[in-house]
């Protein structure tokens, strides 16, 4: 057994204080220490974005991230937005374009989607697509995704 | 896979990082953005005994203007790039490239030291710095020292810094009025690593001056295409003969094949990826 180190960190809005060795990853941490399982791996390499999650208000990989680096901050998966209602227009918005087949891809998909209706909002498919790329889905060949971006973008436009 | 076990320091300043880093008996890793390091680590094609992590070390992420010069810390993220009216207003170049240099997940963590340190021949800081006539600042525990972007970059991974030497900061020249810059890259998915690219900074342009074409990700190393630059000086860029000499110029270059295409595939991409960004500098 390798360095351990104890780190706290703020997961959905709970305090939690944890030893992890170091080598462990955020994405692994999250799933296998607190049992959030939201929030898959994929590639393990950054390629996939399937553990894309929120660390301090910015999307990352979870799995380019060591959970020990996580000491202080503040992280949302897709369990944290599910309850926060942050994504429920995103989210009914892929219910009705069926922008997801197995899911395997949606929580890092929602994640990455998210920040693109939060901070960049240009109701434009092809920005749509660039923010998306580092997202891999292998089901609905992303049309259906971009299409419940896009009406998001613009809903929120109206409000 | 998971990253091998390591021992993990987090500094808080540099001067302990660089107290850390002056230690020749470990293999030592330090962490910057770690989105290049940490997928290595993961697959265990690198297996530091001590990881530095840089995150904790606040010094070394600023963007500042002085004079005629942008000087950018080591761990400014490249999303803060993005949003910098600095860059934006001063280096046209970093502005034009930022949205191809990985995805937004990454770059919101990755940074420019990490780019920089790491030399990835596919990476487009290195080309980007080669066409800016940048000033890479290094420093140890005992002395802080510059180098060339030209001569930084030796090989595949490899550069010119020594032990006990971190990338602190990268300087590069305000962009004046008659500069234009064109960048382009291939890739398979918006994002990826390039599989043919390049950076183009020129004085000027009717007719050409101060002409720098600098391929990445075809070689191992971004290199200057010196022949066309060479040939189209003092040249009008839309000139019919341009993209001839460009195409001579191309069977002289060192073109290394790598995992998905082979050098002449290289060769024949960097000839696109130039045409087209000279297309659309003119």
């Amino acid at each position: 057994m390798g360095q351990t180190e104890n780190i706290t960190l703020t997961v959905n809005d709970e305090q939690v204080t944890e030893s992890v060795p170091v080598r462990l990853n955020l994405v692994d941490f999250l799933r296998n220490n607190l049992g959030l399982t939201g929030s898959h791996v994929g590639c393990e390499h950054g390629v996939c974005g399937a553990c894309t999650l929120e660390v301090d208000g910015v999307m990352v990989r979870g799995c380019l991230m060591l959970a020990v680096q996580a000491d202080g901050s503040s992280i949302t998966t897709i369990e944290g937005l599910g309850e926060n209602q942050r994504a429920a227009d995103l989210q009914d918005a892929f219910k009705r374009n069926n922008s997801l087949q197995c899911g395997y891809c949606t929580p890092g998909m929602m994640a990455s989607a998210l920040e693109y209706v939060e901070t960049i909002r240009n109701p434009d498919r092809d920005a749509i697509r660039e923010h998306l790329s580092g997202n891999y889905c292998r089901c609905t060949g992303y049309q259906s995704i971009v299409d419940a971006v896009l009406e998001v973008v613009e809903e929120r436009a109206k409000r | 896979m998971k990253a091998a076990d390591f021992a993990y320091e987090k500094p808080v300043d540099l001067a302990s990082a660089l107290d850390l880093l002056n230690d020749e008996d470990r293999d030592i890793q330090l962490l910057a953005g770690g989105q290049s390091l940490m997928p290595m680590m993961n697959f265990r094609l690198a297996q530091p005994e001590l990881l530095i992590d840089l995150n904790g070390v606040d010094e070394l992420n600023f963007i500042e203007e002085e004079g005629e010069v942008i000087t950018i810390g080591a761990m400014a993220r490249y999303s803060q790039l993005q949003a910098s009216p600095i860059i934006s207003q001063h280096v046209p170049l970093f502005t034009l490239a930022l949205p191809h240099i990985a995805h937004a997940a990454v770059r919101n963590r990755g940074t420019i030291g990490g780019s920089v340190a790491l030399a990835d021949p596919a990476a487009e800081m290195p080309a980007l710095l080669i066409a800016l006539g940048a000033t890479i600042t290094v420093i140890s525990k005992s002395a802080e020292r510059e180098i060339s972007a030209r001569d930084f970059f030796i090989g595949i991974y490899e550069t010119a810094l020594g032990n006990g030497e971190l990338v602190k900061s990268v300087t590069v020249p305000k962009a004046k009025k008659d500069n234009v810059y064109g960048f382009y890259e291939l890739t398979r998915r918006h994002g990826d690593y390039a599989m043919a690219g390049v950076a183009i900074a020129a004085g000027s342009i009717d007719p050409v001056s101060d002409l720098k074409i600098v391929l990445f990700s075809v070689s191992d190393k971004p290199r200057r295409l010196k022949d066309a630059e060479a040939v189209l000086d003092g040249k009008d860029l839309d000139n019919a003969d341009a993209h001839a000499s460009v195409k001579r110029a191309l069977t002289k270059f060192e073109f290394q094949g790598d995992l998905n295409a082979d050098a002449k595939t290289k060769q024949h991409l960097a000839g696109v990826v130039i045409k087209r960004t000279l297309e659309g500098m003119v």
